[in-house]
């Protein structure tokens, strides 16, 4: 096993840990968190298949990387827009989580005021 | 067992250890230090994945951008009321048994090779010198797809619209509420005056290297939104407000460039996006020139959020 | 010439990881944020500075050189400025805040 199928499976593990943290994390910015833990193991498998095609005296293949990173780009633009909703939820509600105590509508909703 | 084996096990032992730490962290600002922390740790795994322009995208976009946006989500969600409805532990339990799964099936996959291996590097080598492009990666992402970047560019700004119509009707076209922390001959104000011309030089630096050598226009934009927002936050700047039109017009005009030199392909070469012989290495770096203010005034907007209080006239 | 150098590079890096090392364990185990910074600054200045002179030799060119040594006067300026906006916060909130 050589260094970069080391990674790979680091990116693996890191799917792993990302996906639970998003499942059983009630809070959006946790969750948020989560997400970009998943996205960067996905990355890290991508890492993987270009270090594994390396050829044409290159280091790696150079199509999988330009993927990696058109991705963290948009998981960054992700990021912001998500993070910009959960600061807008906090300012409609007041809390930072998105369970409700009285199922069957609030009485905070004031509209896009 | 040689050293470099030894660095990567223990890389990869810190990697999982604080991406571990930052999903089981009780509070969120413990969380965040350990992403950013992961963020610069993993830009060195890229290193060692012979990627060089991911690592320092992932190090740029990766640690400090979303680093910055999270920070500053946790300072405000610090006073609110959630309520700390943990999840039962038999979910717990089922969702750490699926992820493990799942994690176990992605190793699978991935100790299990094709034979051959497929690549595209010898394709991508091919035609590389016909651009005039020395880095492949930039070859891939202006010659070979360059609609990926094109898309990628104006999926910034389709973020940046969703982050500014969140705000509330009554201060649409106002000013983002980035907290500004400006006190006058403070420690910060020193740094905003001394670093900004330094970024700026290494910032079009990085995008003008990028055709030869790892960098590029994305690395630069971002050192580049880095700037702004310094100088932003430390006061020396006033944030604009999002209906000024110099703001708009900057944000526009690397796609608008990409968009034109494109179409042009379709009459002076043969096809949409195609550059015409001989003139392929002066449009991509005016692309990736024009590219750069784009993104960096685009990044900066994301990080400031959505309109918060209107200019008094 | 070049084993001397090589040399060099060894012990230069080697001396800064142990102030790398030495800073950590000062970041672990000091009481209170104020020491923990003091023992962050040893970290940037000698530490840094000592692997960037190690690696001097090894750099390709004179602008090579240059960079190694713009970026540790970069990490130094940043890590002072830091420093002094911490250590204002704790000075504000106390060690603890």
């Amino acid at each position: 096993m050589n260094a970069a199928t080391l990674f790979g499976l680091c990116g693996a593990a890191l799917v792993g840990f990302g996906l639970y943290g998003l499942v059983t994390n009630p809070e959006p910015l946790r969750k948020i968190l989560a997400f970009n833990l998943l996205g960067s193991g996905v990355f890290l498998v991508f890492g993987l298949v270009s270090r594994r095609a390396a050829a044409a005296g290159l280091g790696g293949d150079p199509v999988p990387q330009a993927m990696v990173i058109t991705a963290i780009v948009v998981a960054f633009a992700a990021t912001a827009m998500a993070i910009a909703l959960v600061l807008r939820l906090l300012q409609e509600t007041g809390r930072s989580t998105l369970h409700v105590d009285n199922p069957g509508g609030t009485d905070t909703d004031r509209g896009n005021s | 067992m040689t050293i470099l084996s030894v660095f990567d096990i223990g890389l990869v032992v810190l990697i999982l250890g604080i991406g571990a730490s930052t999903i089981a962290a009780r509070e969120a600002f413990p969380a965040v230090i350990g992403y950013v922390v992961y963020g610069l740790l993993l830009a060195i795994a890229w290193v060692r994945l012979s990627a060089v322009d991911v690592a320092l995208t992932e190090a740029a976009i990766g640690g400090g951008m979303t680093g910055m946006l999270l920070l500053g989500a946790v300072a405000r969600l610090r006073f609110a009321e959630g309520n700390d409805v943990r999840t039962s532990l038999p979910t717990r339990l089922a969702a750490g048994v699926m992820c493990a799964l799942i994690a176990a099936g992605l190793a699978i996959a991935i100790l299990s090779p094709p034979d051959p291996i497929p690549t595209l590097a010898p394709m991508v080598m091919e035609h590389l010198a016909q651009s005039g492009l020395g880095n492949p990666v930039a070859g891939v992402l202006f010659v070979y797809r360059a609609l990926d970047t094109l898309l990628e560019k104006v999926v910034l700004i389709l973020a940046l619209l969703g982050v500014w119509s969140l705000a509330p009707d009554s201060v649409w076209g106002g000013i983002p509420g980035l907290r500004v922390y400006a006190r006058p001959g403070g420690t910060l104000t020193f740094l905003a005056q001394l670093l900004p011309p330094v970024g700026i030089v290494v910032a079009f630096y990085m995008c003008w290297v990028g055709a030869k050598e790892p960098g590029g226009a994305f690395q630069g934009g971002t050192v580049l939104a880095a700037m702004w927002l310094l100088v932003m936050i430390a006061g020396l700047k006033r944030i604009p407000s999002i209906s000024q039109s110099w703001l708009r017009l900057l944000l526009v005009v690397g796609p608008v460039i990409f968009l034109a030199i494109g179409l042009a392909g379709m009459v002076l070469a043969n096809a949409f996006l195609d550059y015409p012989a001989g003139y392929a290495k002066p449009l991509i770096v005016a692309v990736e020139v024009a590219l750069t203010l784009s993104i960096g005034v685009a990044l900066g907007m994301l990080a400031s959020g959505p309109p918060e209080r209107v200019r008094q006239p | 010439m070049n084993l001397g150098l090589d040399i060099f590079t060894v012990s230069a890096v080697s001396a800064g990881a142990f102030f790398f090392l030495a800073g950590t364990v000062g970041l672990l185990r000091f009481p209170d944020s104020l020491t923990r910074l003091h023992a962050l600054t040893k970290v940037d200045n000698l530490g840094l500075g000592l692997v960037v002179l190690g690696l001097l030799p090894q750099a390709n060119g004179l602008f090579g050189a240059l960079k190694l040594v713009s970026i540790w006067l970069l990490v130094q300026m940043s890590g002072a400025i830091v420093t002094q906006l911490i250590a204002g916060a704790v000075r504000q909130r106390g060690p603890h805040g």
